[in-house]
């Protein structure tokens, strides 16, 4: 057998045996509308535990991190402080997230914003907002798969090819598994994820360098600037670092699925402690800069540096080793895939189509719409995945700039009594215009800060602006609320 | 809606300090500290001793003893 059927057999074992436990973990539940958005409510600390894993860990950490590591350096080391840092947001604000969710049975990000602004418009422009959004972040996802399964072929398969193959197994994926299933199959992807990481974050450096400090030392010698910031990139600087880590780390809730997250979780205690337990996951974060900067001397020249973990691996290993690393890979990337199609399928059937044309849709039918959603939203993010070449790490930044947008919304509806409708919605309206505005006609960074921390910052002036001289509106979190929650 | 504790916010801001803000103090490849360049070795650093921060956020959060119980967490 040549190197790149073997490679591509083991990649779609482990695929296939991944999709089994989904499905498995999948059927045991009869899946009505709650059922599949958040698994019925009763999820304890381990399986939000993976089910938040097995959303942030992505094959965004895996190829576009040792991605960045290789091509940027310095700017990488944003990664590291603000997946650490956004937890200290979960900590604060999910358990919140979680006690308005329970007492008004919220099963959406939107649902939040209908409730305590009471416009099914404003929840409707967060559906769509966040759908939008979603996109560029499923795409990073399908490119990732096409890139393992390309790679792990010998270029055998090309590049739209890889794409297709990717997009069926994942739609494939989310039909069979649902919120539940994809939780299950967080353990394997985990598992696996732990394993080749260590294996290959020391082996790697090892094999090349005899270890991690003289491989350090050789890039300091060939590329003394690559280390740290701006690395190999002319405007990613301190100014930079600090606007992105800290528009990242309030953003990181912001992201529909994982706010939704908060609402299948029994109790607010869970999220607490997994706030806590999860920080220690980043731990790896650094082993996957190792294998790029290993790749840096031992592979260079690479275009694209979202191959340098895969093409360096290929280099080294077995083509059998090359389909486990491959097939972890592909389940990093199935995962969070699968978890953010069926968000943004839910947003668009629940809250934007039935609000807005057609009122009298029963839950069922709701969750029949979302199912056929799951096809169109995984066809739009195809398409973008096999017509544009962003890197995987900025793919994610766009989505990053869209998503935090609603942080002002959420946390100011929270904890400030006078906050209006027209201010969050406004501000969500600027907020987003301007990110989208720098990040299209290329003005990212701008003025040498991120583009979406500087959406942010006008967001959350016009959001107090307004509101201030707007007339007051009670929030609808506190009506019906009963004389024990003190407010 | 009841506001999350001072203190606890206080000590989850630390991390931020030290990670976010501080970046030109510790942006630089010398000393390695085991072969890492040191902003390397100084972010590594800070995961466990921001897992630390929250941790004691947390018990601020949620008393001793109440910890399972979700009206005790929610409070």
């Amino acid at each position: 057998m040549s190197n790149s059927v073997v490679a591509l057999t083991v990649i779609f074992a482990i695929i296939i045996f991944g999709s089994i436990i989904g499905f498995y973990a999948g059927v045991r539940h009869k899946m009505n509308l709650e059922q599949w958005t958040v698994g019925g409510r009763g999820f304890g600390l381990m399986l939000i535990w993976l089910l938040m894993a097995g959303e942030v860990y992505t094959t965004f950490s895996f190829l576009g991190a040792s991605g960045w590591a290789y091509s940027r350096g310095g700017p990488t080391l944003y990664i590291i402080a603000y997946l650490t840092l956004g937890r200290a947001v979960y900590f604060h604000v999910q358990p919140y997230i979680w006690e308005v969710g329970r007492k008004f049975k919220m099963q959406t990000q939107p649902d939040f914003f209908e409730r305590r602004y009471g416009s099914k418009y404003l929840a409707a422009f967060v559906a769509v907002v966040g759908f939008v959004f979603l996109i560029p972040y499923l795409q990073l996802q399908l490119t990732g798969l096409g890139i393992i399964v390309g790679m792990a072929s010998f270029e055998g398969i090309s590049r739209p090819v890889a794409m297709i193959i990717a997009f069926a197994l994942v739609a494939g994926f989310v039909f069979s598994s649902g919120v539940r299933g994809v939780a299950w199959v967080s353990i394997l992807k985990d598992a696996l994820m732990l394993f080749v990481v260590f294996f290959i974050g020391f082996g790697l450096p090892y094999i090349y360098f005899h270890g991690i400090g003289p491989m350090f030392a050789e890039i300091i010698k060939a590329k003394p600037t690559h280390l740290v910031l701006p690395g190999a990139t002319k405007n990613m600087g301190h100014a930079w670092y600090v606007s992105t880590v800290f528009m990242a780390s309030l953003g990181g809730l912001m992201w529909p699925n994982l706010f939704a997250t908060s609402f299948a979780a029994k109790n607010a205690s869970t999220l607490r402690r997994s706030a806590v337990v999860m920080t220690t996951y980043n731990v790896i974060l650094p082993l996957i800069f190792f294998v790029g900067f290993t790749a840096l001397l031992a592979v260079p020249g690479l275009k694209n540096g979202d191959l340098a973990l895969l093409a360096l691996v290929r280099k080294t290993y077995p083509a059998w080793l090359l389909g486990v690393i491959g097939g972890t890979g592909a389940l990093t990337a199935m995962v969070p895939a699968a978890y953010y199609i069926l968000t943004a399928a839910t947003l668009f059937a629940k809250n934007f189509y039935r609000p807005m044309f057609a009122p009298s849709m029963s839950d069922d039918q709701v969750a029949k719409l979302a199912k056929r959603m799951v096809l169109v939203v995984t066809g739009v993010a195809l398409y973008f995945a096999i017509y544009s070449s962003t890197t995987l790490v900025y793919l994610l930044l766009i989505g990053f700039a869209g998503v935090s947008q609603f942080f002002p919304g959420v946390v100011l509806g929270l904890w400030w009594r006078r906050i209006t409708m027209p201010g969050a919605f406004i501000g969500i309206v600027v907020g987003v215009a301007t990110a989208s505005f720098l990040m299209l006609t290329k003005r990212d960074p701008f003025m040498g800060i991120n583009a979406g921390f500087f959406a942010l910052c006008l967001n959350f002036l016009i959001t107090v602006g307004v509101s201030s001289i707007t007339r007051f509106q009670p929030s609808g979190f506190r009506e019906s609320s009963e004389a024990s929650a003190a407010g | 809606m009841k506001k999350p504790s001072l203190r606890a916010i206080g000590i989850t801001v630390v991390p931020f300090l030290a990670m976010c803000f501080s970046v030109s103090l510790w942006d630089r490849i010398y000393p390695r500290v085991f072969g890492l360049p040191f902003n390397l070795f100084w972010l590594i650093l800070w995961i466990p001793l921001s897992a630390l921060c929250y941790w004691i956020a947390y018990r601020i959060e949620v008393p001793q003893g109440s910890s399972d119980n979700s009206k005790g967490a929610a409070r």
